[in-house]
């Protein structure tokens, strides 16, 4: 009876670790091993030559891996801060929000159902130059007379590629933080209202701090799948024009199959799989941290 | 001005205020998606139109008559990455849902040693970018031979839901009174028929949604489906829609009509999740 104890999570858990070791904890065994080597895919031989960590240099010392990189670093800073910010405030607007709430939460929810790659083919046709929603609408109300570039200058592609990730994600703010808002205690901001704080000050200091690990978990979910964006950019620009808006992973993806270089690409996608854990473990750390400083409080 | 009467001023302004806010933010939100929609119901020459055409002047079903048609629009094969699609999602649903109930299960009813590390475990596995993952899968599926079939989409589907429904699930199981099965147990029921008579049906809505969340990950998925599909034997929905934009002059309607038969069923389901998640949250069945 006591093995059988012991075995029963085990043995519950057993199909999850077998499926889970086969199709990611191997490859990426094999994925580190492959980026030890020149492997080509064209040359399958090249599999068993070892060359140490010299993908590893070369790609640390390419200016090109490093302007994808920090472009995806910008990339995801602009765009978690921007949701942050609007999902904060769409909760709070809809909080506000006395009849027809679960009406405009499920149009809220909107977004949501839309895969990364429509959202990308969505906005490539807004953004078009020539029929794009966007551009119509400002010749249409005489802003400007030229097609506006969207998606062919690098500025504005960086731009309306953080729009569309913006648009896509807001919401998933927006419901947490708004779950959190109407969980929220009414005491402490009548208390903060009689000893005289302004709607900012209660703001700042009753709500917010009450609301952070809502977002938090926000945070946390939106990091575990930072690597979507691929879809986006993939669909919009596909890291051009010219490299200009190349992020990390889609430059993986044309080093290994535009190029074949497998032992390169898998070079880098370690450093894009080392990114999104950083990303990953830093919310989850912050989400803990405003967890107990609220327990605390409360 | 008394203030009586300019505070009911100022409140409301800022009752417009909210108003306006709302209502621009959920134009924002709502008009992408109206827009697809509306220009996969008109013709061509209207969405060319230049100046531009706000106001439709006549709607057709032509873009998906001819998508689904005999060769489909444009020569994509609209029908065959449908199936392909719902035979993958489906599948793979299933099977990382039973999966995911057997872990989930043990997550929430057992105590054992690595619990949180093995948790951590699942949730890193989550974090590998598609495209990252695609790389060493790519290599491995083909020295096996198994590019471009369901199979090697489904398994690693598979592994791509088993950590987040194993989360869900483990939450909802916790929601579950161990006091419920423990009773059953007492009136003779094995663990085997207290799980199915018992818990299984009071936690079954919340695994209902998670096997929504699951088939949606499934029906969107493109980054490794890009890379381990090759032709209409596999490739997925959102591959297809990719081939329309490969094409020399881009056939906005036509792509729009496919968007739209896209969301259509991720629509669906999430009206639905929403009715039984409600239903499953005020389920309660043994008060305090």
């Amino acid at each position: 009876m006591k093995s059988l104890r012991l075995g029963t999570p085990f043995l519950l858990l057993l199909p999850a670790i077998v499926v889970l070791l086969a199709t990611v904890a191997l490859p990426l065994a094999l994925s580190f091993y492959s980026s030890l080597t020149p492997f080509k895919l064209t040359r399958p031989e090249t599999l068993w030559v070892f060359v140490g960590a010299r993908n590893y240099v070369n790609a640390f010392t390419d200016p090109v891996f490093w302007a994808a990189f920090g472009r995806t670093v910008l990339l995801l800073t602009v765009a978690l801060n921007l949701e942050m910010l609007l999902g904060l405030g769409l909760a709070l607007l809809m909080e506000r929000v006395t009849r027809g709430q679960r009406l405009l939460r499920t149009l809220m929810m909107f977004p949501m159902m839309f895969s990364p790659i429509l959202v990308g083919f969505q906005f490539k046709f807004m953004f078009n130059d020539n029929v794009g929603l966007i551009n119509n609408a400002l010749q249409s109300l005489g802003i400007t007379d030229a097609a506006i570039p969207w998606l062919i200058n690098g500025t504005l592609a960086f731009i309306a590629i953080v729009t569309a990730e913006v648009w896509s994600s807001t919401p998933v703010f927006a419901i947490l933080i708004l779950a959190g808002l109407l969980a929220m205690p009414r005491e402490p901001i009548e208390a903060a209202k009689v000893d005289g704080c302004t709607p900012w000050q209660s703001f700042r200091y009753v709500t917010w701090p009450f609301i952070m690990p809502f977002a938090y978990i926000a945070m946390t979910i939106r990091s575990l799948d930072v690597g979507r964006a691929y879809d986006i950019v993939k669909i919009m620009t596909d890291g051009g024009p010219a490299r200009r808006t190349e992020l990390i992973w889609t430059l993986v993806a044309r080093t290994a199959y535009s190029d074949a270089r497998m032992g390169a690409a898998n070079a880098m996608a370690y450093a894009s799989i080392a990114l999104s854990i950083v990303f990953t473990v830093y919310f989850f750390r912050k989400l803990a941290a405003a967890r107990t400083q609220i327990a605390a409080e409360w | 001005m008394t203030r009586n009467e300019s505070s009911r001023i100022w409140g409301r302004l800022a009752a417009v205020a909210h108003a306006v806010g709302l209502g621009l933010a959920l134009l924002v939100i709502c008009l992408p998606g109206v827009w697809i929609v509306l220009s996969s119901l008109r013709p061509t020459v209207e969405i060319m139109a230049k100046p531009p055409v706000w106001i439709p002047r006549q709607l057709t079903l032509e873009a998906y008559t001819s998508m689904f048609g005999a060769v489909g629009q444009g020569g994509v094969p609209v029908w065959d990455y449908f199936r392909n699609s719902l035979i993958i999602s489906v599948t793979s649903t299933v099977i990382a849902i039973a999966i995911g109930m057997a872990g989930g299960y043990a997550f929430a009813r057992f105590r054992f040693r690595g619990k949180s590390a093995f948790f951590l475990g699942l949730m890193l596995s989550r974090t590998v970018p598609g495209i990252s993952l695609s790389l060493p899968l790519f290599i491995i599926y083909a020295r096996l031979g198994i590019i471009d079939t369901h199979f090697a989409l489904i398994i690693t589907y598979v592994a791509l839901n088993v950590p987040f429904t194993i989360w869900l699930i483990d939450g909802f199981f916790r929601q579950v009174p161990r006091d419920l099965a423990e009773a059953a147990q007492i009136d003779g029921c094995t663990r085997w028929q207290a799980f199915w008579q018992v818990e299984f049906p009071l936690a079954g809505p919340g695994i209902a949604s998670a096997a929504i969340f699951a088939f949606m990950t499934s029906w969107n998925e493109f980054a490794l489906a890009s890379q381990l599909t090759r032709s209409v034997n596999s490739k997925t929905l959102p591959v297809g829609l990719l081939d329309y934009t490969s094409e020399f002059t881009i056939d906005w309607r036509g792509m729009c009509a496919l968007a739209v038969v896209m969301i259509a069923p991720a629509f669906a389901l999430t009206f639905v999740i929403q009715k039984r998640l409600v239903a499953g949250l005020t389920f309660g069945a043994v008060k305090g």
